[in-house]
């Protein structure tokens, strides 16, 4: 199975973290981080990164399965994470969820027809002082309106990606 | 901006250089105080470096608040065997969002923190454990770690002095439960997050890959080269009996001004962070406090009458409840409380890592009872079975509580619901009668 050079030079820094008889440490990272170049964990993936850490594809399989943000479908190109979790469930984190559903007519961890959007609610993301808050992809957006997950819902379906919907920031440098 | 201009209430040494231009950068950190304590702890021995830690009476800011220096005494420092720093950037426990910006705003606070300990306790390797959804402070703590590398305070001759440590970040991917010391380090092994029973499986004996390891919080590393710079009685002046120095509180929910706020443990009550102008500015409108939740969802909550306690670790568990991760999440008169314990219960549902019977079959049964009185199909008697079950979960439902699981996650599900039921039974029952939520 072959990456992207910039895939194989993380991978490589990845394998040398780690204690020579401990790669296994590196098989989380492995697959966190091929997930966002192949969109999904395949079946090749699994075999690949099995024999690269030294351990059995079921072991693997083992492994992914426990994690939520490791993924074998593949995901939107924008996957839009809302929290409903308490902090966010008290400033409106489930008025945002449920308008992002019905406006896109996909649920939980679904994806749009066109691959565009997918939504998650997820459990909290650490933003709780700056409630409701959502993700988009590994962008952190603060003190969402209901306003504005109307602009991002639109923009993402109407093919705008997150920097061209003026109406929100995303906070992370 | 995430964190708040500073103000007369707050006493800062962990965020002292949050808002300074670029301070991420090495160079900021060097220009204010930044490895000045490595070069003091390089000059001493591991017992007085472990002995000033002791003295600041620092205890562990993740949750269980463990005394810092007695964790790293228990390590075997003249053994051979190859020793660990792992640092827990997990933070995942609901209304906790402090580590971030410590991560963020001072992340070489945290690594000189680490670099310390590994002198501490004689371990040469530690690896800083970040959760998945946090890809943007993976890349700021990878630049910071090269820029240390670059500067010599990493790496086999630190400040020239032969002294080895390496350090190297490892992602997360999505799992709670992961911020249990022992399921991260099953994590960090390539594993599924299942914490290791204890005993024997005490990290400090037998830690990542087997070897003695220390496990610590963000915070409680931020704190360290304070306290080696200032001395462990300075940091010790700072708050009152075993809860000394300053925490950076998460204060969330219905406050006019939700943020992290630094302050000085004991001396500052619940009442000054949710209340004070410069802090949470009180309750959002004009409505009321109905109740408050002191440390992150797994503490059971507090009435408007334990407004004043002050922010101590005993003072709050002795008025059973507990300080946890210093999150505060603030409801107010309009919030329904069967709703907030449903959604809390449905978290640990989520979470659950499934090796123990009570937390795994408990939660689900325990969020599907909660559903149906929010929902309308509520009966009476679902009370008194929402109470059994919690029993069976955690015998007696008391705080601090019995455990019957492998980790602290399974008896700290019943906080939220025995915490509603106790102490709004009456608004339990308009659920039950009016057959929905009288709130909707």
């Amino acid at each position: 199975m072959t990456f992207s050079p910039e895939l194989e030079a993380r991978f490589e820094k990845f394998l040398a973290k780690y204690p020579a008889d401990r790669k296994r440490s590196a098989m989380i990272p492995m697959l966190m981080y091929a997930q966002d170049e192949i969109g999904s964990i395949t079946d090749e993936l699994v075999d690949e990164v099995a024999r690269r850490v030294g351990v059995t594809p079921l072991q693997v399989n083992e492994v992914l399965t426990y994690y939520s943000m490791l993924h074998r479908k593949p995901l939107g190109k924008y996957h839009v994470q809302i929290c409903t979790n308490i902090s966010c469930l008290l400033l409106g984190g489930e008025e945002l969820w449920n308008k992002a559903t019905h406006k896109l007519g996909i649920g939980h961890k679904q994806v749009t027809a066109d691959g565009r959007v997918s939504l998650e609610e997820v459990e909290c993301i650490g933003a709780c002082s700056w409630a409701p808050a959502i993700q988009v992809n590994f962008d952190f957006y603060h003190d969402v309106t209901m306003a504005q997950i109307e602009k991002l819902i639109d923009g993402l379906a109407a093919g705008k990606r997150p920097e061209e919907i003026t109406e929100l920031v995303k906070v992370n440098r | 901006m995430p964190y708040n201009e500073p103000n007369p209430l707050e006493v800062r040494i962990l965020s002292r250089r949050f808002g300074l231009p670029n301070s991420q950068s090495i160079d900021t950190y060097l220009a204010h105080d930044g490895y000045q304590a490595l070069e003091k702890a390089a000059g001493m021995t591991q017992e007085e470096i472990i002995n000033e830690v002791k003295i600041s009476g620092l205890r562990g800011r993740g949750g269980a608040g463990f005394p810092t220096g007695m964790k790293w005494s228990f390590v075997p420092r003249q053994s051979p065997k190859p020793k660990y720093i792992v640092i827990n950037s997990d933070e995942a426990e609901p209304g906790t969002c402090k580590d971030r910006l410590l991560v963020e705003y001072d992340p070489h606070q945290m690594i000189e923190g680490i670099i310390i300990a590994g002198l501490a306790v004689g371990a040469q390797q530690g690896y800083v454990y970040i959760r998945g959804e946090y890809r943007y402070l993976m890349d700021i703590v990878d630049r910071a770690i090269d820029e240390a590398y670059a500067r010599g305070y990493l790496g086999d001759n630190i400040l020239g002095r032969g002294i080895k440590f390496h350090l190297a970040t490892h992602n997360g991917a999505g799992a709670y439960e992961c911020g249990e010391e022992s399921a991260l380090l099953e994590s960090l092994e390539g594993k599924r997050g299942f914490p290791r029973i204890k005993p024997p499986f005490f990290p400090a004996a037998i830690g990542l890959y087997g070897e003695p390891t220390v496990v610590n919080n963000v915070e409680t590393m931020a704190n360290i080269p304070w306290i080696v710079n200032n001395g462990g009685a300075a940091f010790a002046a700072l708050g009152a009996g075993r809860s000394t120095g300053t925490r950076l509180f998460a204060l969330a929910g219905h406050v006019r001004n939700p943020g992290n706020y630094e302050l000085e443990m004991v001396k500052t009550t619940f009442r000054d962070l949710i209340y004070a102008p410069v802090l949470g500015g009180g309750i959002r409108g004009s409505n009321t406090l109905k109740a408050f939740i002191p440390g992150g969802v797994s503490a059971p909550w507090f009435a408007p009458e334990q407004v004043d306690l002050p922010l101590g670790q005993d003072e709050v568990g002795n008025a059973g409840s507990m300080l946890g991760s210093g999150s505060v999440v603030v409801m107010d008169s309009a919030t329904c409380m069967v709703r907030a314990a449903w959604r809390i219960t449905k978290f640990f549902s989520r979470e659950s890592c499934g090796q123990c019977t009570p937390c795994r079959e408990g939660s689900g049964w325990l969020e599907r009872i909660m559903y149906r009185i929010e929902n309308g199909d509520g009966r009476e008697e679902d009370l008194d079975l929402l109470m059994d079950l919690c029993d069976n979960i955690s015998p007696g439902v008391a705080w601090p509580p019995q455990q019957t699981t492998i980790c602290v996650l399974g008896p700290s599900i019943p906080s939220s619901i025995a915490s509603g039921i106790r102490m709004f039974r009456d608004e339990f029952l308009v659920h039950v009668k009016e057959g929905g939520c009288p709130f909707d």
